[in-house]
Parts: C-alpha cells; sequence; structure tokens
C-alpha cells in the first residue's frame, strides 16, 4: 500500500501566529480537475479586526526600522521563497491550472520581484522626497513617510506575483499590511504567510487572511484604524462600496495595474514638509 | 507717563471700482446667472452688504463646464507648454500691479486685517502663479515620468478664509498641468474670484480656460457631481470632505482635498520663550483662527507653564481688534454671523466642560461680527475644544511633562494637518519632528507658507498636496501624489 500523504491545514496568518478563525468557519477549495484540495479559514469581521490590531501594534517599530533594516527582511523573504519553490509551484499548479513550467516561472518572476522591491527601501526618500528653495530664513524638506496600516485584496490571478506586488510594495515604505487573500486562489498566501514567519519579518507586519471577499470588503472599508487600501484585487462594485465606506476615516484607496511599479510604494506613503528655521 | 494712542490708520478703499452686481465668469465674459438669481455678499466688519453676486445653478454650471472642456479640447490642450508658462507668469505680474486692488477688496470681502490681505494672501497668490508658470513646460521632470497628462476639466471648490490665495493654489498648479478649471469661491466671499476674470481677461487668457461660478453648497455639489468634470480639488471642512469622496466612489474621478486640522503647538521647557510666545499667537490669531493649520492646540510643558500663559496673557492684550482696513489692525472680523455662532457654540462647551476662559480686554465694535482673542487653561483631550476645530480665535492650551507624553497628544486626534515645535535644542526638534502624524511641522516658526513648499494633511486632513512638486503631480495623471 502506497504512503498516504500529510496534507496541510491552511490557516490565518495574525500577529505571527497561525490561528484558526474564530468564526470557526472553513471553505472548501477544489482543483482544476474538481477534486477536494484543501479547507481554508473562512475569516470573519473579528478575525479582521484581530489583524488590524497586530498591524498597528507592528507598525511602531517597522516603521521607525532603518531601510536597510527593512531591505534585508524582504530579501530574507526571497530568500526563503526560493527554498519553497517547489510548493509554491505545486499549489499554483492545482488552482490556477497551469502546468508545472509556467507555474514555475509565476514563483521565479514572483522572488525576483521580491528582491526588486528589497531594493527600494533605501532609494524612496531620495526619490520621492524634496529640499524645497522657500523665501525666508528656512530650511524645509519633504520627505516620504509610511501611512500606517495598509490593507489589501489581492488578484485571482497570478496569485502569488499579484500577492509579493502588492504586500512588497506596502511593506518596503515602513507600512504593515492586512492581507485579503484570493478567496479562489488562496494557497499561495497561506504559504508565504509561513515564509514570513520564517524571514525575520516581525510579527503582525505582514498579517494574511482567507475567507469571502464580499464579505470583508465593507469591514475593511469601515474599520477606523486602516489607513489605506490596495484594492487591486476588487471588481468595481466591491470597489465602490469600499470607497463609500473608507470615506469614513478618508481612506487612501489605489488600484494598480502592473505589479511591478514604485507608484505602488509611492501610493501608500505620506509627505511631511518640515520648516526648520535657521538662525543664530 | 502719558500713553500714546494709535491714530487711525485707514487704508482708502477708492482704489476700487465696486459694482452694485457682480455676474459669474464663463467662456470668457461675465454673464448673469440664468435663473437672474443673485445673493448678497456681507462686509463682516459692518454686516453690510457690499454687492450682491449671481447665483450659479445647474444650467449656469453646466456651462462652465461645458466652456471648460471646449477650451481644453481645442486651445489649452494643444497650445505648447511654453506658451501656457506665459499666460501664467503674465497673471502672476498683473496680479503684483494690482496687488492693492486685491488686498482692500480681499478685506472688505473677508474682515481680515488689511496688514495680512496686503503682507501675505496677495503677495502669496501672485508668487504661486509665477512659480508654477515655470512648471508648465517642465512636467516631463515633475517625478512622474516622460509626457504626464493633464486630467481635463477641474472642478474646484475653495473657503472663505483666504479667498484669493486659495484661488491662486487650485488654478495655478492646474494651468500649469494644461487643465482647464470651473472654480467656485466661498458663498461668503466671492468678490476677489470674479475680480481675479478680471486678470485672466487683461492677460488675453483663453476663453473658457478658466470659468467663475458663484453660489453656495448646492452650486458645489453639482461641480462634484456632473459627468464630464476629470477630477475634483476642494478646500474645506472634513464633513464636506467625507461627502465627497462618497459622491465621487462610483466614479473615475481624480479627488484632491485639504480639510480640517487641530494643530498642537509643542513648546518645550528649553524654548526661547519669548519667541515661542509671538509664534502662539501668530499660529492661533493669524487671520482671525480661521486657519486650517492653526495652532490651535497649546501643548506647553507644565514647568513653564505659569510663565507662558502669564507673558501670553500680556501679549495677547496687546491684540488690536477691530477695522480690518486700518493698517494698524492685528485681529479683524470673523468672516459671518454663522461662525461667529459656530465658535460661540464650541467655545460655550468649553466653560460647560470645565475648561478656564479667559479674553483680552478689548472694545469689540457694534457693528459687524466680532469675538475676542480667548484661551482655555485646564483643558483636557476629551473636551470638545480640544478635539474639534474652533476656526476662530480661541487657544486651547494643555500640558505634559515628558516629551513622549507631547508625542501622545499631539497625535490623539483624526486630524494630521500641521504643528509646531519649539525648542533650542535641534535634536530634540528633529526627534518630535519625526514622531508628529502631520503633513507640515514648523520649527521656531509657524504659519510660513510659500509655493514651493508642499501643503496637506494625513489622515483625515484630506488627501494629497499642494505646492511644490508634490502639489503638482495632483493635476497630473500618473501623479498620485
Amino acid at each position: 500500500m502506497s504512503r498516504i500523504d500529510v496534507m496541510k491545514t491552511y490557516k490565518l496568518y495574525i500577529n505571527g501566529a497561525f490561528p484558526r478563525s474564530e468564526s470557526g468557519r472553513v471553505y472548501e477549495l477544489k482543483n482544476a480537475k474538481g477534486s477536494f484540495i484543501a479547507n481554508p479559514c473562512w475569516a470573519s469581521r473579528k478575525d479582521l479586526r484581530d489583524a488590524v490590531v497586530a498591524a498597528r501594534a507592528a507598525f511602531g517599530g517597522w516603521s521607525n526600522a532603518t531601510a536597510y533594516n527593512r531591505g534585508q527582511v524582504l530579501y530574507r523573504i526571497a530568500e526563503v521563497m526560493q527554498g519553497r519553490a517547489a510548493q509554491f509551484a505545486d499549489e499554483i499548479v492545482a488552482q490556477e491550472g497551469l502546468t508545472p513550467k509556467q507555474a514555475l516561472a509565476q514563483v521565479e518572476e514572483a522572488i525576483d520581484l521580491m528582491v526588486w522591491y528589497a531594493g527600494w527601501t533605501d532609494k524612496i526618500s531620495s526619490l520621492a522626497g524634496a529640499a524645497n528653495p522657500v523665501s525666508g530664513p528656512f530650511q524645509n524638506f519633504t520627505t516620504p513617510e509610511p501611512i500606517g496600516v495598509v490593507g489589501t485584496f489581492i488578484e485571482a490571478k497570478p496569485s502569488l506575483t499579484s500577492l509579493v506586488g502588492s504586500v512588497a510594495a506596502i511593506i518596503a515604505s515602513g507600512n504593515t499590511a492586512v492581507v485579503i487573500a484570493s478567496e479562489k486562489f488562496p494557497l499561495t498566501a497561506i504559504t508565504f504567510a509561513e515564509v514570513c514567519a520564517t524571514s525575520d519579518v516581525p510579527a503582525g507586519v505582514i498579517n494574511v487572511l482567507t475567507g469571502k471577499t464580499p464579505e470583508l470588503v465593507g469591514w475593511m472599508g469601515s474599520h477606523m484604524d486602516v489607513d489605506a487600501v490596495d484594492a487591486s484585487g476588487l471588481n468595481s462594485k466591491q470597489l465602490t462600496e469600499l470607497k463609500i465606506a473608507g470615506a469614513d476615516n478618508l481612506k487612501r484607496i489605489h488600484s494598480f495595474k502592473s505589479a511591478k511599479s514604485p507608484e505602488r510604494i509611492l501610493a501608500f506613503v505620506e509627505y511631511k514638509t518640515v520648516w526648520q528655521t535657521v538662525g543664530i | 507717563m502719558t500713553e500714546f494712542e494709535y491714530a487711525p490708520a485707514l487704508e482708502s478703499t477708492s482704489i476700487l471700482n465696486l459694482q452694485s452686481d457682480y455676474n459669474l465668469f464663463i467662456n470668457g465674459k461675465y454673464v448673469p446667472a440664468k435663473t437672474g438669481k443673485r445673493f448678497p455678499t456681507i462686509n463682516p466688519a459692518t454686516g453690510e452688504a457690499i454687492a450682491n453676486v449671481a447665483y450659479a445653478d445647474l444650467a449656469d454650471v453646466n456651462a462652465a463646464v461645458a466652456a471648460a472642456r471646449t477650451a481644453y479640447e481645442k486651445v489649452w490642450g494643444k497650445m505648447p507648454a511654453a506658451e501656457r508658462g506665459k499666460y501664467l507668469f503674465r497673471i502672476a505680474r498683473i496680479l503684483q500691479e494690482r496687488a492693492r486692488e486685491f488686498a482692500v477688496l480681499e478685506t472688505l470681502d473677508n474682515g481680515k486685517p488689511i496688514r495680512e490681505s496686503r503682507d501675505t494672501d496677495i503677495p502669496l497668490a501672485a508668487a504661486h502663479f509665477f512659480y508654477h508658470a515655470g512648471w508648465a513646460d517642465k512636467l516631463d521632470y515633475a517625478g512622474l515620468g516622460a509626457n504626464p497628462k493633464a486630467h481635463g476639466v477641474v472642478g474646484q471648490i475653495i473657503p472663505w478664509n483666504f479667498p484669493m490665495l486659495m484661488l491662486a493654489w487650485k488654478v495655478a498648479p492646474a494651468l500649469a498641468a494644461g487643465n482647464t478649471v470651473v472654480l467656485k469661491p466661498a458663498e461668503t466671499t466671492p468678490l476677489t474670484a470674479l475680480l481675479f476674470a478680471e486678470v485672466c481677461q487683461q492677460a488675453g487668457l483663453p476663453a473658457g480656460v478658466v470659468n467663475i461660478v458663484t453660489g453656495d453648497g448646492v452650486t458645489g455639489t453639482h461641480i462634484v457631481s456632473h459627468p464630464d468634470v476629470d477630477k475634483i480639488a476642494f478646500t474645506g471642512s472634513t464633513g464636506v470632505g467625507k461627502a465627497i469622496a462618497r459622491a465621487v466612489a462610483a466614479t473615475k474621478k481624480s479627488v484632491t482635498l485639504e480639510l480640517g486640522g487641530k494643530a498642537a503647538n509643542i513648546v518645550y521647557d528649553d524654548a526661547a520663550i519669548d519667541e515661542a510666545v509671538e509664534g502662539i499667537v501668530n499660529g492661533i490669531f493669524f487671520n482671525q483662527g480661521h486657519v486650517c493649520c492653526a495652532g490651535s492646540r497649546l501643548l506647553v510643558q507644565e514647568n513653564i507653564q505659569d510663565e507662558v500663559i502669564e507673558k501670553l496673557k500680556r501679549r495677547m492684550s496687546l491684540i488690536r481688534v477691530g477695522n480690518p482696513l486700518d493698517k494698524n489692525t492685528d485681529l479683524g472680523a470673523i468672516n459671518s454671523a454663522e461662525q461667529l455662532a459656530r465658535i460661540t457654540e464650541l467655545t460655550s462647551t468649553g466653560d460647560a466642560e470645565g475648561a478656564e476662559r479667559w479674553s483680552a480686554p478689548c472694545d469689540l465694535p457694534s457693528k459687524g461680527y466680532w469675538y475676542a482673542p480667548t484661551l482655555f487653561t485646564g483643558v483636557s483631550q476629551t473636551h470638545r475644544i480640544a478635539r474639534e476645530e474652533i476656526f476662530g480665535p480661541v487657544l486651547s492650551v494643555l500640558t505634559f511633562r515628558t516629551p513622549a507624553e507631547a508625542i501622545e497628544k499631539a497625535n490623539n486626534t483624526p486630524y494630521g494637518l500641521s504643528a509646531g515645535i519649539w525648542s533650542e535644542k535641534g535634536s530634540k526638534v528633529l526627534w518630535t519632528a519625526n514622531r508628529l502624524r502631520a503633513g507640515v511641522i514648523w520649527t521656531n516658526t509657524f504659519n510660513k507658507f510659500d509655493p514651493a513648499s508642499p501643503f496637506g494633511g494625513y489622515k483625515e486632513s484630506g488627501w494629497g498636496r499642494e505646492g511644490g512638486r508634490h502639489g503638482l503631480a495632483a493635476y497630473l495623471k500618473g501623479g498620485k501624489n
């Protein structure tokens, strides 16, 4: 008799731990051929709130880490992803219906994308900041700062590059992330969470929820401690719902087409201008 | 000892060519509202009407947007960028030439002291046009990649506290980036915007590039909801800002918002106290406190509180409140009866919630809308006067013991527009500036503005920046700054 595989329990990732949904709910995932793959967690509003609490708590430390340090942590994620390449590829084959070769190509692209963003952390300020020539005895500088807690809804396909492009850009400047995995193809997001847990990413900097996107859009939008949202994975109806709810605290809500763009980083910074009086 | 009194030093209004009725400015011409409806604009220093102004309804807004669209597609959008820039340079120069006329009209319509309209509002407005004129043919270098594009027609809604300056903040970058505009000045201060239309005519600006529709909040909603407006730029209250965000949620409209604030002005015990007191006064009493970035929450280190308050009261007693046209006036009129009622209502909660009120002894004029310079001590963070924007000459004083506590209290607000820091220790100033969650931070100064310096807030103080390279980006596609 052949050996029985040890199947993985796919859980949420909140504050560096892997809890199940407090609601006790799961939903069934089938592969492209219709057979059972897994029962990922069906996250609730309460899980979302726990993730935001964790992300807020992690913001101070992560945003105050040096840009060099953040760059190394992002690079470390890429290193550990490389070791898990086969697992990511298997999940992509099972879910997205790609050939193993195509799936591996996506994994390699995603790893390289993480490396690309790792190199951005200590260059954002030089490029996006400014020394402003004001008329008076002042030194006047504008510098980008992370905006805070950023939620993100991940597109279904390609599941891994979409995820990395969004999350890496969000955390590169010092934000912390609450990730809502694609409802349809969440497996790579959970494995990515396992990578984060072993990659020097401080607990709470990246939190990953799986579940039903329509259920979480409104709660993400109305949460007063979420500062911004990457809405790339939402359809236009969900985007409108998010924007209306998000107006309560004027969330910055952006969607992107390309996974690889500095615009993704710059959309989630705030510009601080400091006037320093010059004199003796 | 003889006390020398100030003699009156009134700025003459003879420079003005006031009309009894003002029209809208659409497609390069002054036209009456289609309904013929008008509303009065009041001199807040007297409570008397200055003139009647056309009230723009939906049909007028439609006409203005259509004119802006045609101008964008036929003229302005096709014009070589350098030529566009030259129009802006012309406007800047004409504003400088007619600066006194604008200053007097602004003071008459708004109630602010002539000293401020003459020395701050109008010179800065001209500077904004001059600064952005130079950007027009250099957009490729604005940090947004090559060949960034204008949005098209921009709807702009501005407040009453700096009518002409806010117009310049909105119109100059919009035109430099190649957009055309439909601008709505505030209901209570429409006159300088209508005078600006004359400047556009003198500059030979093509018809339809700038359109000015006067009216009230309803006029504003017509602009916001107009399907052919590509971008909305709004300065005003956070409540209206949120309503705009909801109104455009289902559209592709781009939006920038400059909203309210409740700025902390932090005074450490190693500050130069006399300079700090001047800064506190400038921070909250500039423009009658009608300033979104006003330093309305004084956070003073506990061990110097008594000294600072005593000096502050002495200094506040010297503030000259009265006729805004008098060149010696420091504090002018409250802009409207409505705003005065709001200040009165909010400050009464200060009394009711247990803060201690002190107002500078001064004679307020019998006509018009006035409020004496006031401070509240013993304010706690839960008091409404510590949380809500009063938008008047009222300072709430809170104390702290440690720098960490100062940061905690300063950031304890849904707003994040501005902040001030007073200390003679450079490293402490920067430590504090790094931790404040606000878009503009003044160290050992306050309420400084410059076209080259980005202005705008964190959190519920708005979306985007105005001024500098970052402000320009808001008027270009691809720019998410």
